[in-house]
């Protein structure tokens, strides 16, 4: 989330101060990403560094007034319509887990993939919550609520498909059973350093 | 009060080597006004588990309460009954008839049962109503959308006195907007309406509307969610103030 774009968003409206700024950031975002005042303060000196903001001059700390400049206005624009990087795959944690569980001994890689399926469907689960009980006249918290579930659902479905994967390589013989003795020279770790290498 | 109980219930189709387990003693309790969701993939067990819960196929073994019935002690007759009375069924392809409009199919059920058409009607005007279908009840299936279709079918599945709500991929032939809306219809069904309800899908957003989330593997209950009271929580743990 780039605090720093939002901030020049709020401030294209007209001129605000630091707390009102960090109000209207939490509501508009339907307080899913909270944010502390410093932050704003923060961000607001290095904006104005930046030529992207400037201050009337005349308050000081919270009455400080912000207003947005031209070149802050040109930014704003030019970051909506930049990409953020999807191209290169993130290390992901929870890939690395399933990974590594494939190979270690004594270790069902299917107990390990329900363990997590479990932890996001129970945190899918507490967000449709908040979307029944409080997005329907909050469209900001529903688009934010919804972006979170579809982000989860779709390591849920990764997940199954992992699932279904390994029981198919299971079937033909491509991966060992799970519960093997763990041997001196086990492949462990050559497979973790491999793993560590990569993104 | 639990509304369905299953009780180490197993199926089992074919026999020798050609034996398939479709349920391995699955035992699985629902409250009223509960909505509890079973997740697996394909050939888990979740329809069958369904189908059974419905009275529409019999256990190879274990017990089957719905209410305070054990299904193995009811009669045809009086399975039927409990069909047309306190079980409510939805579909992923709607399974309205064609020839009737959304009032006759909602209130269809009930004329089953022996209700006057006049009062049969009224409630399925009222069930069609509190869907917000009021306008689409002289309507034929083909002259509505798939969400109102649906909702059709739901009106059709909670019409009369209705206890227990069986929905095999409800909102699975929908998009995303009326998928919701189902979910929400479902949901609401139960908590405000008393209704149990098991919902059966591969799909995660929509199981994430339940109560409780069962995992259905190969036959068997391998894990369940619980939702710890107050989800709120997730918008303010390490909240800076």
């Amino acid at each position: 989330m780039s605090v720093r774009h939002a901030l020049l968003a709020l401030l294209s409206e007209g001129p605000k101060y630091g707390l009102q700024l960090r109000e209207e950031f939490e509501s508009r975002t339907g307080e899913v990403w909270p944010l502390n005042v410093g932050q704003v303060y923060t961000t607001l000196q290095r904006l104005e560094r930046d030529g992207f903001v400037e201050s009337d001059g005349t308050g000081e700390g919270p009455q400080k007034a912000f207003q947005i400049t031209e070149s802050g206005s040109a930014e704003l624009s030019e970051w909506l319509r930049l990409p953020p990087d999807l191209s290169s795959p993130p290390r992901d944690e929870l890939v690395m887990k399933v990974l590594v569980a494939i190979r270690l001994p004594g270790v069902d890689v299917h107990e390990v993939i329900q363990v997590h399926r479990r932890y996001l469907v129970q945190l899918m689960q507490e967000w449709t919550r908040i979307k029944e009980n409080g997005a329907e006249g909050d469209l900001s918290l529903a688009l934010a609520v919804d972006a979170e579930l579809f982000r989860l659902d779709s390591v849920v479905r990764w997940l199954d498909a992992a699932d279904g994967r390994l029981k198919r390589a299971a079937g033909d013989g491509q991966i060992q059973p799970a519960a093997e003795p763990r041997e001196a020279e086990a492949p462990l770790p050559k497979q973790r350093r491999r793993i560590g290498a990569r993104g | 009060m639990s509304m369905l109980e299953l009780k180490a219930v197993s199926k089992v189709y074919g026999q020798g080597a050609a034996q398939v387990r479709a349920l391995d003693q699955v035992t699985l309790s629902v409250d009223e006004g509960a909505m509890v969701a079973v997740m697996g993939p394909s050939g888990s067990g979740k329809s069958t588990l369904l189908t059974i819960a419905g009275t529409l196929e019999e256990p190879s073994g274990g017990q089957v309460l719905v209410g305070d019935a054990d299904l193995a002690g009811l009669s045809r007759k009086e399975k039927a009954r409990l069909r047309r009375r306190t079980i409510g069924y939805v579909f992923q392809d709607y399974n309205l008839l064609p020839g009737l409009t959304a009032a006759e199919n909602v209130s269809l059920p009930l004329e089953l049962d022996g209700w006057s058409a006049r009062k049969a009607r009224a409630s399925g005007l009222a069930a069609l109503e509190e869907l917000g279908l009021a306008d689409r009840a002289e309507r034929f299936p083909d002259q509505l959308s798939g969400g109102e279709r649906q909702r059709v079918a739901i009106a059709r599945a909670m019409v009369g006195q209705r206890q227990l709500l069986l929905a095999d991929e409800p909102s699975g032939a929908l998009d995303s907007g009326n998928a919701e809306g189902v979910m929400r219809l479902l949901h609401e069904a139960c908590k405000n309406g008393g209704m149990a309800a098991v919902v059966v899908t591969h799909d995660a957003q929509l199981a994430s509307w339940a109560d409780r989330v069962v995992f259905l593997r190969d036959g068997r209950v391998t894990d369940q969610t619980a939702l710890e009271p107050g989800p709120e929580s997730l918008l303010t743990p390490g909240r800076p103030q």
